[in-house]
């Protein structure tokens, strides 16, 4: 029953949040200067207001914004208005399940190269084999994409020519683009585990256990391990929502068709449809990750409750 | 239970074939066939140019696939391959007019109407015939108030265009284009125009398949489903196969086409890659036959190692710079010669853009056997000082702050830097800020003429000096100066009389001189396509305004030694 009522209370809350978000992004959206409706090659000004009056642009922001909640309402984002071949649903089928598939990869690496090695820097603590795994996850976070993924299409794909160099039809690029984002969140993630681990290693009932003649291990994964992953679930859910959401620079770099590419060019293009589709489908996204997180921290860690 | 015994044998077949002496040649030999299947792999060029398709990165994804609602270069590259104008492009050269839907054109006496015959074969890719009505409803259509095509103005060559377009007029039978016969296309002119067959192979001027159209919405509707895979009808060598967002247009052989017979390529596809260093390692990756551009740092580096794919070529457009004439300092036309005179373009092209730019010396970029700019704009700091003494300043010090505005690129940052640089050594100018704006706010102060000096570039829509010399007569939207000179407009104005090329060019070079002698715009340098591509490709000829009929361009492994 107690978890029945935090649920129903939990997603009230977050449908007021998403609501709050979706109201912000619509009048931020159009409080950008520029319109979409420029070019480079200037378009007449009577052309200009001809367009404003086809996409309704030119009414008063209250009434577009009750148009635009009750086409939400609809499940209909609207048309782009920087790719006319395509609606804002079209755009977020065709290009979230590459963003998906990439950023799943990619944190299910994150997550297998991260936690063993922050777990084994704690285990070791401030001996050699910390120091340098700690040097490498700082070099890790200090790497941004941008750098890390040139670096692995020039060998894994130019010069010893196992995967492709971009692309998605027939193309093994979007294994580089997971590999790239795998390796940036692993460092932050081993530097996560082992700050946790130790934190959990230093307790009592940890000492006890070894006291008791627990062998190592045993008091490493079963006594130490669940509570020392906790942040790390915490920090997962907002991190999964924004990673399969797609990487603008992950994206560009492997020319890959993904969703995050549309949050940057959507605003360059003042495709105002698009700005709201792509920022309500990212607020569901994390706000969905945050409710599992809850749930399963809750699971890990009996201590705290459904209520805290 | 069952699952424990199964695992338990697999484990034991695992332990006997490692036990087995036979396992590290085992291992290298599946390696090495890896490996070997690797190496071995045809790329996808290879397989590309063994099935006739064309890979081609395009810059950014296309806005639309409908000639109505298109103004980008790698917009139109996708509608020629799809639609066939009423006069195309040669594979030769530019001002070549290659025969497309009609099969010969004939103006009156003074330019001002022209008749198309339509050739009797000219399919859409459906099969219907292409007839002389589709080209009126397509006017109609591109000029309606309802539609409010980006691109209109490009149609206002045509009597009562711009009338119709804003409402002035409603009736589209006054507007100057008829179809006499089913074959036969007349279109009177506001102006003369000499150079009409020019403007006709634009593609705003390409015909769309009216009931395809309204099968999926009204006329000037923007969003509907005519333009997806399957719906898409259109008139040229090929036509639509798929289109997926970010991804790929495809394009395949349109088999009603009249001439396809003499179509080279089985299909193309368009990638729409905008990162340049993307592109750059696709073409290195083996993936795409063809890229958009090259960066600049790179140029040098295949200049030395890969001479063979690396093209650099004229192209009819200009980077320059717009003066605000409509406040101080550079209302005063001394301060802007004086602006103009003091930048050393040959630096800027050498050390700055590198992809082997011409110094702009006029406006418009000279063009073999046509229209020579004349020779106005040098570098000279003695004469720059002389006009900023002119101008009234004793030395640049004197000169009040202002600005040049950019849109926000690292390439646009470095020639304003450079610029900014010469102002100060040239004229001693210490009050020259470099701003920055995000590019749709960019052209918001530009259009409404809020800056004081600000980049710019132009890129010729048809092969005619016009393209780069009416954007400056009053008022036009393009002028966004403030500039104006009735002298000016009163030469283009006769130009557009003259049926002769030679008197009509002396008459713009006049015009340009006067556009010159009042600089409201301080010409950097005349642009050049710098792109990589393969030696497979064959027939591919520089073309100054980069505009290829894909039809004739052939792919065999190999097939061009540069």
């Amino acid at each position: 029953m107690e978890t029945v009522r935090f649920m129903a209370w939990r997603f009230l809350q977050s449908l007021f949040a998403l609501f709050c978000i979706i109201t912000i992004t619509f009048f931020l959206a159009r409080a950008i200067p520029g319109s979409p409706f420029l070019d480079e090659k200037a378009v007449p000004a009577h052309l200009i207001d001809l367009m404003k009056a086809k996409y309704g642009t030119d009414q008063p922001l209250q009434i577009q914004y009750l148009r635009k909640i009750k086409s939400l309402l609809s499940g209909d984002l609207g048309p782009s208005y920087g790719n006319k071949g395509f609606t804002v649903n079209e755009i977020i089928s065709q290009s979230w399940p590459v963003s998906a598939l990439i950023g799943t990869v990619g944190l299910a690496l994150a997550l297998s190269i991260g936690i063993p090695i922050g777990v084994l820097a704690a285990a070791n603590a401030n001996t050699r084999i910390d120091y340098t795994l700690m040097t490498l996850a700082m070099a890790g976070i200090c790497l941004p994409t941008f750098v890390i993924g040139p670096l692995l299409a020039k060998w894994l794909a130019l010069e010893w020519k196992w995967l492709d160099v971009a692309g998605f039809e027939n193309s093994t690029a979007w294994i580089l683009a997971s590999l790239t984002l795998g390796l940036y969140y692993s460092a932050y993630i081993a530097r996560l585990t082992r700050g946790s681990m130790l934190d959990v290693l230093s307790r009592d009932f940890i000492r006890t256990a070894t006291a008791k003649g627990v062998s190592r291990m045993a008091v490493l994964f079963k006594h130490a391990f669940r509570g020392g992953i906790s942040p790390v679930v915490a920090y997962l859910g907002p991190a999964l929502a924004s990673i399969i959401a797609g990487s603008f620079v992950v994206e560009s770099i492997f020319g890959l068709p993904g969703l995050g590419q549309h949050f940057v060019k959507a605003v360059t293009n003042r495709d105002y449809p698009l700005i709201e589709g792509t920022v309500t489908l990212l607020a569901t996204l994390v706000l969905i990750m945050n409710f599992i997180v809850d749930m399963v921290q809750v699971w890990l860690d009996p201590r705290s409750t459904l209520k805290s | 239970m069952l699952n424990m015994i199964n695992s338990s044998r697999s484990f034991n077949r695992v332990q006997s074939f490692i036990q087995q002496g036979t396992i590290k040649a085992r291992a290298f030999v599946f390696v090495a066939v890896f490996f070997a299947s690797c190496e071995k792999r045809e790329s996808k060029v290879d397989r590309a140019t063994r099935e006739g398709i064309l890979l081609l990165a395009n810059g950014g994804e296309p806005k639309a696939l409908d000639p109505h609602l298109v103004s980008s270069v790698g917009d139109s590259n996708i509608l020629r391959a799809l639609f066939e104008g009423l006069v195309t492009y040669d594979p030769t050269s530019d001002s070549v007019h290659a025969p497309g839907v009609a099969e010969s054109w004939v103006p009156n006496a003074d330019f001002s109407e022209w008749t198309f015959h339509l050739r009797n074969d000219a399919k859409w890719s459906n099969g219907d015939t292409v007839t002389a009505a589709d080209f009126v409803y397509s006017y109609n259509r591109i000029l309606h108030p309802d539609m409010a095509a980006p691109y209109a103005s490009m149609l206002f060559f045509l009597k009562n265009g711009e009338a119709f377009n804003k409402g002035k007029i409603t009736n589209f039978a006054e507007v100057g284009v008829k179809a006499v016969d089913p074959h036969t296309l007349v279109c009177t002119l506001e102006d003369p125009a000499p150079y009409f067959p020019d403007v006709v192979k634009h593609t705003t001027w390409l015909p769309i398949h009216g009931p395809t159209l309204e099968k999926f919405g009204k006329m000037t509707d923007h969003f509907t489903n005519w333009q997806k895979p399957g719906n898409h009808v259109s008139n040229g060598a090929f036509q639509l196969d798929d289109w997926k967002i970010n991804a790929h247009v495809k394009v395949r052989r349109n088999p009603h086409y009249w001439d396809t017979a003499n179509v080279k390529p089985n299909g193309i596809n368009f990638l729409p890659i905008d990162n340049i260093y993307t592109e750059e390692r696709a073409f290195r990756g083996g993936l795409i036959h063809y890229t958009y551009s090259l960066p600049s740092n790179m140029i040098e580096w295949y200049e030395k190692n890969q001479p063979e794919v690396l093209q650099i070529e004229t192209y009819a457009g200009i980077y320059f710079l717009r003066c605000n004439t409509t406040k101080a300092p550079t209302n005063n036309v001394n301060f802007r010669k004086a602006l103009a005179h003091a930048i050393d373009q040959e630096v800027i092209v050498k050390y700055v853009t590198r992809g082997g730019q011409k110094p702009a010396s006029g406006f418009t970029p000279p063009s073999e056997g046509g229209y020579q700019p004349p020779n106005q704009i040098k570098f000279d700091p003695e004469l720059a000082r002389k006009y900023l003494k002119e101008a009234g300043y004793k030395s640049g010090a004197d000169v009040p702050s202002f600005t040049i505005l950019i849109n926000t690129s690292e390439a646009h940052k470095a020639i304003a830097e450079a610029i900014q640089d010469m102002w100060k050594k040239h004229l001693g100018i210490k009050n020259v800020d470099l701003g920055n704006q995000e590019w749709k706010v960019f052209q918001q102060t530009i259009q409404d003429i809020k800056y004081d000096v600000a980049r710019a570039g132009w890129i010729a829509d048809y092969a005619d000096p016009s393209t780069f010399l009416n954007m400056w007569k009053t008022g036009d939207s393009n002028n966004q100066t403030g500039w104006s000179n009735p002298e000016y407009d009163r030469l283009l104005k006769e130009s557009a009389q003259l049926s002769k090329a030679e008197e009509r060019y002396a008459k713009m070079f006049e015009a340009e001189k006067v556009l010159l002698n009042d600089s409201p715009v301080l010409p950097i340098y005349w642009y050049t396509r710098v792109y990589l591509i393969s030696p497979d490709i064959e027939n591919w000829n520089p073309l100054i305004l980069d505009n290829h009929p894909y039809k004739h361009i052939g792919l065999r492994k190999g097939a061009s030694t540069k």
